[in-house]
This record gives structure tokens, sequence and C-alpha cells, in this order.
């Protein structure tokens, strides 16, 4: 039974930091189908997110679920900015150079953190109503804190699903990244479709990094876990978002059990080695598509 | 009828190459009008001109009576400018039925999107039995009328055909024909046809203007097209005599 409870834990575990790889992958796949740039600020998005939610717990004294909505709000607002300020001038430059802006940003968002008073490099921790609590099921102990990441984070992937696959401006976001120039002919504007989609690609990074901080704490490097998301959203075939979802949970649920049972170290590497022998053996991922087209 | 669209001297150029070279002309409100040329004169820059996908150097369009050049393209489609453009554009993961909501993106009457829905299905029966198929998984012929029937769902006062028949079998651009015909007759809607398969648009205009190297050359009735020497020899493919090689050198176009 000791064995059953271990392993259920480090599923559970697992689940909920895939539940948050795969909302920042999804960020990138959702940045990347409609305009083509990976946005390697995605992780910062994350690491920003988690430190508004953790001033507006601590220092605003806000409740946890006030916090949440803020911070989504927040977020999605510094996500239409930056897309105004800084991507709509670079609109027709090449990829690689739109890129290399967002590892800017990247850098950008990590300063900014540092020097504003009371975040700077440190590591800070806050509670939230989850905290310390546990669900007993025979042995079997679950901690509410990461049974609520996962409850929210699927709630919350959801709305962007169902947002996405029936709402009219989701489709017409879904429409404008297949085929941009018929979507033009429709009367919709692509750049209220590429403002939205960084909108919502940064509010996802801030759920996921009020969602993380419980986890990990705040901190400045909490970005870096955009470098797990990378080879979740690949797995899943990169343009594909129920494939980011499932790349993530996949690759958190084999970090946490290569955690648990092997030696030290393997947990940073499993990632990209089921990333690779996914690869090998499914090239375009496993919900991607080869590009077809048909004249 | 009155005149619904007014071009006048438009300039449209790709970077440096100058592809419209100052063309003018009117459409009657109602009338379906053709844009006759070869490759490379210009017929589809000026549709994307009256889209707003380009914008005029010089020169100023004018439609129902507001000027329109430079306008946002969502504008334009708003004003009633709808454009089938060249090559099946369809939302290839999008079903049939989604395409079709697209087309009705600008609209908010429920009511009346829904109606229009009937409609498109009404001209092409086979779109209601594929309601829930993914564009990009139908024949050409089907996803132009898909994108046809898209088109309609803005329910555009003009309404503009690049190719239309582009890549179909005869059969389907007869049929496709017979509904651009409908679509004018039924509902009023001034269509403005390009096409490189003059007899077939040359059936259905009233009024055409032929195209060369981005100047228009010709701008007459369809009637007179036809019976033009120079229009049936370059557009229709009538030769007058049978002496081999002989025209082909000796013929000039007269408008040169």
């Amino acid at each position: 039974m000791e064995f059953f409870n271990e392993l259920t834990q480090t599923i559970l575990n697992g689940v909920a930091i895939g539940c948050i790889y795969g909302m920042v992958a999804l960020g990138f796949v959702l940045i990347y189908k409609s305009t083509e740039v990976i946005n390697f600020a995605q992780g910062e998005l994350l690491m920003l997110g988690a430190f508004i939610s953790y001033s507006l717990i601590t220092q605003l004294h806000l409740s946890y679920w006030t916090a949440l909505v803020v911070t989504i709000l927040a977020m999605g607002i510094v996500g239409a900015i930056l897309e105004r300020v800084v991507l709509r001038s670079l609109v027709g430059e090449p990829t690689y150079a739109i890129v290399i802006v967002t590892i800017g940003i990247s850098y950008f968002i990590r300063s900014i953190v540092s020097m504003i008073p009371g975040w700077g490099t440190d590591t800070y921790g806050f509670r939230t109503p989850f905290t310390d609590k546990f669900l007993r099921w025979g042995d079997v102990v679950i901690s509410y804190e990461y049974l609520s990441i996962v409850v929210l984070a699927l709630v919350l992937i959801a709305a962007v699903f169902v947002f996405f696959g029936y709402s009219r401006m989701g489709t017409a976001m879904r429409a404008t990244s297949q085929n941009q120039l018929a979507a033009v002919y429709m009367g919709i504007s692509v750049t209220r479709v590429f403002s939205l989609t960084w909108t919502i690609a940064a509010a996802l990074g801030g759920i996921g990094g009020i969602l993380l901080a419980p986890i990990t704490f705040v901190h400045m490097n909490m970005g870096f876990i955009g470098l797990k998301a990378v080879p979740a959203a690949v797995l899943g075939g990169f343009t594909s978002p129920p494939g980011a979802i499932v790349g993530g949970l996949i690759i958190g649920i084999t970090e946490s059990l290569a955690g648990v049972y092997l030696e030290e170290g393997w947990k940073d590497i499993a990632a990209w080695i089921i990333l690779i022998a996914v690869l090998i053996i499914r090239p375009q991922g496993l919900f991607g598509i080869q590009e077809k087209k048909k004249v | 009828m009155s005149v619904m669209l007014k071009v006048r001297n438009i300039e449209t150029y790709y970077g440096p190459i100058m592809a419209i070279k100052g063309v003018s002309f009117d459409i009657l409100e109602g009338a379906v009008v053709t844009i006759l040329g070869a490759n490379g004169a210009g017929k589809t820059t000026i549709l994307k001109t009256l889209s707003s996908i380009m914008d005029p150097e010089k020169g100023t369009i004018e439609f129902m009576g507001q000027r329109i050049e430079g306008l946002p393209p969502e504008k334009i489609v708003a004003m009633g400018i709808s454009q089938v453009p060249e090559g099946r554009e369809v939302f290839h993961d999008l079903t049939v039925k989604e395409n079709l909501l697209m087309g009705a993106y600008l609209r908010n009457d429920r009511a009346g999107i829904k109606r229009d829905i009937d409609m498109v299905y009404d001209y092409f029966p086979i779109l209601k039995d594929r309601t829930a198929q993914l564009a990009g998984d139908m024949s050409g012929g089907q996803q132009q009328m898909v994108v046809i029937g898209r088109a309609l769902m803005a329910r555009p006062k003009l309404l503009m055909l690049d190719e239309p028949s582009l890549g179909l079998s005869p059969l389907l651009v007869k049929e496709i024909y017979q509904i651009i015909e409908r679509i004018n007759q039924e509902h009023n809607t001034t269509i403005l046809l390009v096409e490189q398969n003059a007899p077939m648009a040359l059936s259905i205009a009233s009024h055409g203007f032929v195209l060369e190297l981005g100047r228009i050359v010709m701008d007459d009735t369809c009637q007179a097209l036809m019976a033009n020497e120079d229009v049936q020899e370059f557009y229709l493919g009538i030769k007058e005599d049978s002496v081999r090689g002989a025209k082909r050198w000796k013929r000039k176009k007269k408008w040169r």
C-alpha cells in the first residue's frame, strides 16, 4: 500500500506540473499558429504572473480567488501591450528577427522584475486556500494543493478550448491561422486577432504562474519552466493545442516518476529523452499533421 | 441604373513595378461586369485594390458615393464589397458550416445569418450534405462552392469573383456560372467577374473591360466585345482564315 500511495502521489504531482507545462506550451502553440513566431518570453510571462499574484496576495491582502482573476486580467493587458508596442511594428520582418525579439522581451521582463522593490531576486511564497490540506482516501493521501492545480488548470484550459471551438472570435482566430488572406476577405481584422492571441497567451502564462507558485515558490528563475514547455509543445506537434496539453502531461508525469524512482539527475533529462524518442518514431509529433497542400 | 462603383485613374504598384497604370471605369448597380485580360494584365491587382488588400498610389475609388480607397479591408467588407479570391482559399481546418459562418463574421443578425445559410445550401445542395466536413478535405469544385457561398454570407452589394472557373471541369464551370447569374437576378447583387475563360464570362456579363498590361484598352457592352475582331481572335480563339501561320505574323491588335 505504501508503494501504491507513493505512486498515486507521484502521478498526481506529475499531472499537476504537467498541466502547467501544458498551459505554457499552449501559449507557445497559440502564438506560433497565428503568427508563426515562437515566443521565447512565454516562461517569463509565467514568472511575471507569479510575482503579480504574490504581490496581490501578500502585499495588497487580496483573496486567492480575486488575485487569480486580477492576475489573469493584468497579464492579458501585458500581452496586449507587448503586441501593440513591440510586435506590431515588426509585422513583415523575417521570423527569426521576431523570435530574437521575444528573447529580448524575456530578458527585459527579468530585469524589470529584479528592479521592482519588493520583488527582486529573492524567493517568496504565499498561502493559498489549499495549503496544508489533504484528502485522505484509504491509505492514499492527496494534497489539495496539487489537486487544485489540476482542477483549475483543466477548467481554464477547457474555457480556452470552448472559446476557440465555439465562439465567433475564436473561430475567426482559427480561420486566420489557417488562411490569413481569406480571413482578411471575410472582414476579420488580423491585427485584432494577433492582439487577442498575445492577450490569451500571456494570460495563460499568468495562470501558470499563480498555479505554479505554491509548488516552486516565486522567484526570478521560474521562467526556465519554458525549457520544459517547449518539448511539451514539440511533443504535441507544435501546431496542435490539444497536443500541447497532452505533451505537457506526458512530460510532467515522466519527470515526476523519474524524480522518484530513478537516480538523481534523470528528472531533468527525462523530458528530453521522451522528446527524442517520440520524434524518432513520429517526426511530426503526437498530434501534428504533416503539411499537405492540395493544389 | 445608378453608378455603384466609380474608379478613377488608379495606379497600383508591386514595389517599383507599376501593375495598374491609371485605370478608370464605372460599374452600374445590378449589372454583371467582366474584366478580361491575359496573365499579368493586372486583373487580380484591380480586385485587390478594390478590396483594399493593396492601396493605390494614385486615383480614387468611390462606392455608393463614398470614397473607399485606402480604408482598412474590413471596412470595405462592411460596406458591402466581398471578394471570392482566386484559388479556392477555404479555411481548410474549419467545417463547411464554419467556413460559411466566417463569411458572416461582421454581421450580427442571427436570424438573417441562419436564413442565408439555408440560401447558400439552396444554391449548392451538396454543401448541405457536407456541412460538418472539413473544407480542406473537399474536391476543388466543392471548395469553389464553399468560397462563393462564404462570400454571399456577407450579403454583398458588390460581389467580385476572381477566376471562379479556374481548374474546374466544363460542366462544373457551367453550373457555377448559372448560380452566379441566379445570385445576380435573385438578389440584385452587382457582380464583377475577372476571367480568363472569356466565352463563359461574356455569356453572362452585360458589360466588359479588356485589360492589357495594366491599362483598359476596351470598354464596351459584351455584345460589342463579342463582335469585335480582336476580342474574337485573342480572347475567344476564333480565327478568320486558316492560312497557316499567316495571321500570327500579320494580325496586330488595333488598340495598340
